[in-house]
């Protein structure tokens, strides 16, 4: 029993050095721009819209995020609004899962169920459409960045609370101080780049 | 010119005709009455909901578009971001959100738009286009056309 844990252990350290030493990463890391003092003062906004204008650097941050889940038995992928359904749909074509979208209140039409999350100040809230993920289905939710982990902890909420299961959380950049990796739900976390 | 009308009427009707719409079409779902009474609203949820019907979609814009020269798909804030990036990178374009007034950081250049009631605002990056860029403008949906021909000024 404790074998086959190290072994494990052992492999996913493998696959994190794997994705650590690929040359693609480079290439996106320094294609994204930080903007400082956006949206307010103090805060140094990772800026993904550049990485947008490198037609290869993009289409390498979906390679690396369909290359690992092209296998997973994936039935959806949902995207956080809005810059989750920049990167959420490519992946979702090319794995062949739906796409389905987690929006701010009143932009889905029809029924929806809503999770409220918590802002630095007040909170916030994203909604699903009832009947767009159904019981049993394997879920990865995408979004562009991850910083405290609240909108990531409210989409897993609503993803289980439909009875989906939800495999992992995928983003491009992670804010690593800010530990939002610990606020999943005990999800884990796949990210292309680390920002400090 | 009377030989390249015809030929854009014959690729048109061969679209009209391409069995792959007819599934699409079925997949959209109009909700009435969002979000105002009377309004039947055109949700392309559902079409996301048929991986085939949403990869076929798609395909009929990387088909009539692949072989144009574009350097540049602008979508436009939010379901033009659902179907803008998987045309761009399936042509080898940039993509170049268009989005609503004090979302995109750093400079940003703005055209505004009527509503039917007041105006709002579109906004892109400076430097994100540069002259001789050839774009192609994407949303979901077009009604009036006023935030497609706010795009359209801020590419030109």
């Amino acid at each position: 029993m404790m074998t086959e844990a190290k072994e494990e252990v052992n492999n996913e350290k493998k696959q994190e050095q794997q994705v650590v030493d690929d040359p693609r990463l480079q290439a996106i890391s320094s294609a994204i721009r930080v903007v400082p003092n956006f949206p307010k003062p103090g805060i140094m906004f990772q800026d993904i819209t550049t990485l947008l204008l490198q037609p290869k650097a993009f289409k390498d941050t979906i390679d690396l995020f369909v290359e690992r889940y092209k296998e997973k038995n994936i039935s959806v992928v949902a995207g956080i609004e809005a810059r989750g359904f920049i990167f959420g749909p490519p992946i979702a074509l090319e794995i062949g899962a739906k796409f389905v979208p987690l929006r701010k209140p009143r932009k889905l039409p029809g029924e929806v169920i809503s999770e409220e999350y918590v802002l630095e100040y007040g909170t916030d809230c994203l909604e699903m459409h009832v009947g767009a993920v159904e019981p049993g289905e394997t879920a990865l939710v995408v979004d562009d960045l991850i910083a405290t982990g609240g909108t990531l902890c409210a989409a897993i909420k609503l993803l289980e609370r439909v009875g989906a299961q939800v495999l992992e959380c995928a983003c491009v950049i992670e804010l690593p101080e800010l530990k939002g990796r610990e606020r999943l739900n005990g999800k884990s976390l796949y990210i292309l780049v680390e920002s400090h | 010119m009377s030989k390249m009308v015809e030929a854009e009427e014959a690729q048109m009707k061969k679209e009209d005709d391409d069995p792959r719409v007819l599934a699409i079409s079925s997949s959209i779902r109009v909700v009435p009455n969002f979000p105002k009474p009377g309004i039947m609203f055109q949700d392309i949820t559902t079409l996301l909901l048929e991986p085939k019907a949403f990869r076929d979609t798609v395909d009929l814009f990387v088909q009539r578009y692949k072989d144009k020269n574009i350097s540049v798909v602008a979508g436009i804030e939010a379901r033009g971001f659902i179907f803008g990036p998987p045309i761009a990178l399936e042509i080898g374009a940039k993509f170049v959100p268009l989005r609503k007034p004090k979302k995109l950081p750093g400079e940003v250049i703005s055209e505004a738009y009527d509503l039917e009631y007041g105006s709002d605002c579109l906004q892109m990056h400076v430097g994100a286009v540069e002259p001789g860029d050839v774009a192609l403008v994407v949303d979901d949906l077009i009604a009036t056309g006023g935030t497609l021909c706010a795009a359209i000024n801020l590419l030109g």
